[in-house]
């Protein structure tokens, strides 16, 4: 007996370093369609798996902070003070738009149009059907019927969450006053859904429901979005060209640990709900090559992933921003004292 | 050639007495004081010591690892417990940004789930196992219990999924909107017919608790003795009569345990529970609406809750279920008791 145990302890299989390397990650359900796609095609060319598992932005910081995984994600990004406590960075990785969809059969996909009272008001539970004369007014010719009108939203914590209700809190002084922003709220009313996959779920089954989700689940999932009225007086639909429109004016050079909120941004295409995914890494790293992996594996998504993020309608970062993320991993990640990434000039 | 009689200590109700006497076996004096044993004897008896002190040791660490868990939920809800004090349980607030949680929404929910769930299971299941016990002729006696007994081996994630792909849409349509047009004036029906909510959610947990109550009884039924079953035909009763007075009146503590049982399960399911009930924190008084259960929360939340007291918020309604659990068990041990000594033996 004593020499089986034994021999089980002798034979046992070490994990090989040098091949079949593997990245952890976990956070945002927000970019999940888009890393999920950049790791396989990843996994195609080089042979490293990077396993991303979409918890929510609340659970990727709380396992980034359990250092559980090599990298978190969130849509959420954390101040400055924060990363400094911590002892993490964080960089955007990026851009979407969060998209309200809805599932009232007869209207087609782009059809309704929203403004931000309608939407805050729906959201407060004070528009409760979808024949209310403030949505009529905006939506001169559509049939609208006299249907209650079911809210979905998320029953985790989430970044997506954390834009719309920044948003939200933006447009809206009585959200502002009544439910504030954050990535879990108390939502005056509806139901709930896990993840974006649980509100695209939800929607799809009820029928007169209203939900919110990451863009690229209403294009993958075929489902009926809105289109909003942005600050300039436009309704905006969502499409990467309105989201780098939203985008554009962002100033991220002087954005304090990257910190930048992208909704409600000037402009006359601009769609109203965009936000920045962000990914966040510790700075004393102790693995230096599973760093370096990591690293890599980002460096290829900046410069080789902008097709299959175009394809699911997510906004690839301009090479400006890309060298000032380079310069952040040049000067802040180290790994026992040396640094792991040498900016390629 | 000498046999040892083992000493069996029976007729003591009193546990603690029970206890002792368990875990001192090991180090009962031994009869080798008395008599000498010769070498196969004494392995013998050392054999049997072995499997005593391992079998109590594994006992004890059971009750150990629950007192364990019961310690590490008290310790870490008591920020929680501490912050919100006894009205955690009657607060129906559940907001993350401004701190302030409470129990009383999702305590409604698991407990209402879990009637709904026994309404509709428990008079089903009774039904099913006495036709498969009495009136089924063998064959389909075997392949419906059989077919029940796979019900029962289905993963919950897959009700869940079949809840609210499958049967949302078909309770939206058939159940919930008739339900609405003639019973609409009763609060308990109103509210938008989403196909999820509180009654599907106690219709799926009534379908996963049925295999099991239903499995209990089926054998609990089995073992009603043929004998007392004859005598009663054979003094004239009908088919119905031997059913209800003497099958299953000599059964009930096992019928209670059968339902216990599916209680047990009811309570804690959660990822069916998840995908159907709407996860909403509020007490509405219509079976239409969302809610939540203490199961379902957790699974939502517990991965995301950054901040402590959030964090130790839902550990409190971990502990407050734990103690419902706990409740639960203690007074079916009393009524189990009561009923044994008024019916005085049988199953």
């Amino acid at each position: 007996m004593f020499f089986i145990l034994s021999s089980f302890a002798v034979f046992s299989p070490h994990p090989p370093e040098a091949h079949a390397q593997k990245i952890n990650g976990a956070g945002a359900t927000f970019p999940y369609p888009v890393y999920s796609k950049w790791a396989f095609k990843y996994n195609q060319i080089t042979g490293i798996g990077v396993n991303y598992q979409s918890i929510g932005s609340g659970g990727g910081i709380q396992q980034i902070k359990a250092k559980t995984v090599d990298f978190g994600a969130s849509d959420a990004p954390l101040v400055k003070s924060e990363l400094d406590k911590i002892g993490i960075i964080q960089f955007p990785m990026v851009i979407g738009g969060v998209v309200p969809v809805i599932n009232l059969p007869g209207i087609k996909p782009g059809q309704l149009k929203l403004s931000p009272e309608t939407l805050s008001g729906i959201f407060l539970g004070k528009i409760k059907k979808w024949n209310d004369p403030s949505i009529r007014v905006i939506n001169p010719g559509l049939a609208l019927p006299n249907r209650a009108i079911a809210v979905v939203h998320r029953a985790d914590g989430s970044g997506t969450t954390w834009i719309f209700t920044n948003y939200l809190d933006k447009v809206s002084p009585e959200w502002h006053n009544r439910v504030g922003t954050d990535k879990a709220v108390s939502w005056p009313a509806g139901v709930a859904g896990k993840g974006n996959e649980g509100v695209a779920a939800y929607v799809q089954r009820i029928n007169g429901s209203i939900g919110y989700v990451e863009y690229a689940y209403a294009l993958v999932n075929k489902m009926n979005y809105t289109l909003l009225r942005n600050s300039a007086g436009e309704f905006s639909s969502p499409t990467v060209e309105n989201f780098q429109a939203a985008a554009a004016n962002a100033d991220w050079k002087n954005a304090p640990g990257f910190y930048l909120v992208l909704t409600n941004q000037p402009g006359k295409n601009s769609w109203p709900i965009t936000g920045a995914s962000f990914i966040l890494l510790y700075k004393e790293q102790k693995n230096a090559s599973q760093a370096k992996a990591m690293l890599d594996f980002f460096d290829w998504c900046f410069r080789h992933g902008d097709s299959a993020a175009r394809q699911l309608d997510y906004v690839p970062l301009p090479q400006s921003l890309y060298d000032l993320v380079e310069d952040l991993w040049t000067k802040e990640i180290r790994s026992n004292g040396r640094p792991v990434w040498k900016m390629a000039k | 050639m000498y046999k040892r009689q083992n000493t069996v200590i029976e007729e003591r109700t009193d546990f603690s007495s029970k206890i002792l006497l368990f875990t001192s076996l090991p180090f009962y004096p031994a009869k080798e004081e008395i008599m000498e044993l010769n070498p196969i004897q004494k392995y013998n008896r050392a054999l049997d010591y072995l499997f005593k002190g391992t079998a109590a040791f594994f006992a004890l660490l059971i009750v150990a690892v629950m007192i364990g868990i019961l310690l590490q939920l008290l310790e870490n809800s008591l920020p929680a417990i501490h912050k919100f004090g006894f009205s955690f349980l009657f607060s129906q607030e559940w907001n993350p940004v401004s701190g302030k949680f409470g129990a009383a929404s999702s305590i409604y929910g698991t407990l209402i789930s879990t009637v709904i769930a026994m309404i509709l299971a428990v008079p089903l299941s009774l039904v099913i196992a006495l036709f498969l016990v009495e009136l089924a002729p063998p064959l389909i006696g075997n392949l419906v219990g059989n077919a029940i007994e796979l019900l029962a081996a289905i993963p919950s994630i897959i009700y869940g999924m079949w809840g609210l792909f499958v049967f949302a849409p078909f309770m939206e349509k058939h159940i919930q909107i008739p339900l609405q047009e003639h019973f609409g004036f009763i609060p308990l029906f109103q509210g938008p017919p989403m196909g999820i909510g509180m009654l599907s959610a106690g219709i799926i947990l009534a379908l996963m608790v049925l295999p099991f109550v239903c499995a209990v009884m089926r054998d609990v039924f089995r073992m009603v003795p043929s004998v007392v079953k004859e005598a009663s035909y054979g003094m004239g009763s009908t088919t119905w009569e031997v059913t209800r007075r003497v099958t299953i009146s000599y059964g009930v503590q096992g019928l209670l345990g059968a339902i216990i049982l599916g209680l047990g399960r009811a309570i804690g399911e959660t990822m069916a529970v998840t995908f159907v009930i709407g996860n909403s924190h509020s007490i509405s008084p219509s079976l239409f609406e969302a809610g939540n259960t203490i199961a379902s929360t957790l699974a939502n939340e517990f991965t995301e809750a950054d901040n402590p007291i959030y964090l130790s918020a839902l550990v409190s309604l971990g502990l407050v279920l734990f103690l419902i659990t706990f409740v639960i068990q203690i007074i079916a041990h009393f009524w189990l008791k009561r009923i044994r000594k008024s019916m005085g033996g049988g199953l």
